[in-house]
């Protein structure tokens, strides 16, 4: 495996009236040739500003710190004109909300093949031929007839399928998924995800799959980060993930998940808010939540390398304690069993 | 296209009762005129005798509806009647003003769509001075009367700077060139609040699109910034665009009238105010059908360009 994209302590600040939002802080992540990883934790921790960082699409409020590799190169350091030449060929993404994903007043088969016009030099027949092909692909039944279809005449999973189409127009090596099932009927949701895994294995392409839950993610990645409150607070293989989670707050979501053979009991709740990013403390930010919290946590636990696969940032953990220099904790908990973390009202 | 041209029919009908219900109106505007119409085109010197003869003439003394009916046979057929004082046949009025007034009117909008839209979608994304600029001019083009504007721009550029006719109208055939020379003045004048609606609305239709989703997908999807405001964006917006251009083509025909009348140009325009200081009630009527029918058309032209642009537009019709 080779690495594909490369957060070096990449941050994203917000410049707003009356301060800056810290979206994105730390966040230290190879994303490797042929993988699929999944990006969880909860609305707001900062998942979309990290694709847009990829995609070159941040707002003009924001500034950014650190580097992004994207085969060698640094996006940060790269002219809009030639981040715009990778976005949709080398780099794409798909969306959160298909309906409005594409534009009204276009025909579906028009908003495949256009994508393809923008980064080769064919004629509209060609393109129209590629587009067809791509709707057949991501399982669009009579393309023929339907390519000019606008897009309300298709139903929501049908038009999430329609943008898969155009995202992976030129075969990108990594594609962004931003909670592409949210917004999708529960059965609807497993299609997609399917097909999503289908077309990750026939292309090898790398896909960055953002998710709110865990569920989604178990389903078809590879590895998972967890982050919370713009910090990128653990990675590891899913297998792993779910079953030796270092992290407090991962525990606690893997605690919330209602999977998790508890049936008859409350599921655990995380007790208190996720703090307010225009105002962070100042050193782990899941320190008001963390049962385990000590003096040292308000300092920022750095984002250890442990083993090949795994990273974790915790004052807990001997990796992250390693880092710093400091020694493991006596007591050094093998974090299982699960902990249960704050208060479930 | 099948469902475009059907979209097309069914407006086309649409338009037929609000031609009926234009010209019932038309009509009764001239009846319910106080006072009686023969004795005020008369004059107070005429005797009773005059008066009725007059009246049978004009088909006054029939009920309402059968004067309708009479009235209404006649425009069907072409004929909108006489002019009561020339004695000449309306409709080789109409020929002669009907072709200044849609010069005036159709290249005043083809200016301010020319201007509006362009420099609309430019500012759209701007934020510095090309936008305080633009912000400036509409607010200065809408609040200025364009009366006001047509006086300064005669003083200017014909007293001062001697380069256009002042007043005056040569036809097309005649002489093309003087034709362009006289029709500057009254289109630009015409042209300039209109320009500003077009603008204004451009303008805002194009910042609301440009911060939709599915231009996000646009750019993720690689398409240069060119493509997405001038393909994408501008179709988005295009239904605000057009639906206030049509209506302003109404407060145009109206702002026609007032230059026509200041330019002296011999349209509709000039056609029903000499006809009103004269009394002259059957041409009055013939001239605002005139106006009314080409604004009824205008509409019908824009919105079947709305549902030829926006595949929601023709469905919402027909659901
Ligand atoms: N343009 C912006 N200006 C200021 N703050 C912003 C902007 N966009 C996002 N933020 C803030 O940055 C933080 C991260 O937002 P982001 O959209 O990346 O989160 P997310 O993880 O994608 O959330 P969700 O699951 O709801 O999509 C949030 O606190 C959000 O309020
Ligand atoms: S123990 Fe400290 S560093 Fe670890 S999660 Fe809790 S507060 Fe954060
Ligand atoms: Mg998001």
């Amino acid at each position: 495996m080779s690495a594909l994209v490369e957060f070096r302590d990449v941050g994203v600040d917000y410049a707003r009236r009356g301060g800056i939002v810290s979206a994105v802080q730390n966040v230290s992540l190879t994303l490797e040739e042929n993988e699929t990883f999944g990006l969880v934790g909860e609305s707001g921790c900062g998942k979309t500003t990290l694709s847009m960082a990829l995609m070159g699409l941040l707002p003009a409020s924001a500034r950014v710190t650190g580097q992004l590799m994207f085969r060698g190169e640094d996006l940060f350091a790269m002219s809009e004109s030639e981040h715009r030449r990778l976005r949709g060929d080398e780099v794409s993404m798909v969306f959160q909300d298909p309906a409005t994903s594409l534009d009204a007043t276009f025909g579906i088969g028009y908003q495949v093949a256009e994508t393809v016009r923008a980064h080769r030099q064919v004629s509209r027949r060609e393109s129209k031929a590629r587009a067809l092909e791509l709707l057949r692909e991501v399982g669009i039944p009579a393309a023929e007839s339907r390519y000019s279809d606008p897009p309300h005449r298709l139903s929501g999973g049908m038009r999430q399928r329609v943008v898969m189409a155009a995202a992976l127009a030129n075969d990108p090596s990594l594609l962004l998924a931003d909670e592409p099932t949210t917004a999708l009927d529960v059965t609807i949701q497993a299609q997609v995800l399917d097909l999503l895994a289908a077309l990750q294995r026939k292309h090898g392409t790398t896909i960055l799959l953002i998710a709110h839950d865990l569920g989604v993610v178990a389903q078809i990645c590879d590895r998972v980060g967890v982050m919370y409150a713009g910090q990128l607070v653990e990675v590891a293989p899913v297998g792993e993930l779910f079953a030796a989670p270092r992290h407090p707050y991962t525990r606690a979501l893997l605690d919330a998940l209602p999977s998790r053979g508890r049936r008859g009991r409350a599921l655990r709740v995380i007790g208190g808010q996720v703090p307010d990013l225009s105002h962070p403390p100042a050193g782990c930010r899941f320190a008001d939540r963390c049962p385990h919290r000590m003096d040292v946590c308000a300092t920022v636990p750095p984002l250890a390398t442990s083993g090949a696969e795994r990273q974790i940032a915790c004052w807990l953990d001997p990796a992250t304690r390693a880092t710093a220099g400091l020694a493991p904790l006596p007591d050094s908990p093998t974090p299982n069993p699960a902990v249960p973390v704050g208060d479930p009202s | 296209m099948n469902a475009r041209l059907s979209y097309a029919l069914r407006r086309l009908i649409l338009t037929v009762p609000v031609l009926i219900a234009t010209s019932i109106f038309v009509f009764l505007l001239i009846r319910l005129v106080p006072g009686d119409p023969v004795r005020s085109m008369l004059g107070i010197r005429a005797t009773p005798e005059n008066i009725a003869t007059v009246r049978s003439q004009l088909g006054l003394d029939h009920p309402l509806p059968q004067q309708y009916w009479d009235w209404i046979r006649g425009v069907l057929h072409g004929d909108l009647g006489q002019d009561f004082i020339s004695h000449e046949k309306i409709t080789s009025l109409l020929k002669v003003s009907l072709p200044i007034t849609l010069e005036l009117t159709v290249l005043a909008m083809l200016l301010a769509v020319g201007v509006g839209v362009p420099v609309g979608v430019l500012v759209a994304a701007r934020t510095g001075w090309a936008r305080k600029l633009s912000g400036g001019f509409v607010i200065g083009a809408i609040s200025i009367p364009d009366f006001w504007l047509g006086l300064m721009l005669v003083l200017l550029l014909t007293s001062v700077l001697n380069l256009l006719p002042p007043s005056g109208w040569v036809s097309f055939t005649e002489d093309p060139v003087q034709n362009i020379r006289y029709m500057i003045l009254p289109v630009v004048t015409l042209a300039t609040g209109q320009t500003a609606y077009i603008l204004r609305t451009t303008r805002a239709a194009m910042l609301g699109t440009l911060s939709e989703p599915y231009i996000a997908f646009l750019r993720a999807k690689g398409l240069r910034e060119r493509s997405i405001v001038g393909v994408h964006a501008l179709r988005n917006a295009s239904g605000p665009i057009i639906t206030v251009t049509g209506i302003q083509f109404g407060v145009l025909l109206g702002g026609a009238i007032v230059i026509e009348n200041l330019f002296a140009l011999p349209g509709v325009g000039r056609l029903i105010v000499t006809a009103i200081s004269e009394r002259n009630y059957v041409v009055v009527q013939a001239g605002v059908l005139t106006v009314a029918c080409l604004f009824i058309v205008v509409n019908l032209i824009t919105d079947i360009i709305h549902g030829l642009l926006d595949p929601r537009v023709e469905e919402a019709v027909s659901a």
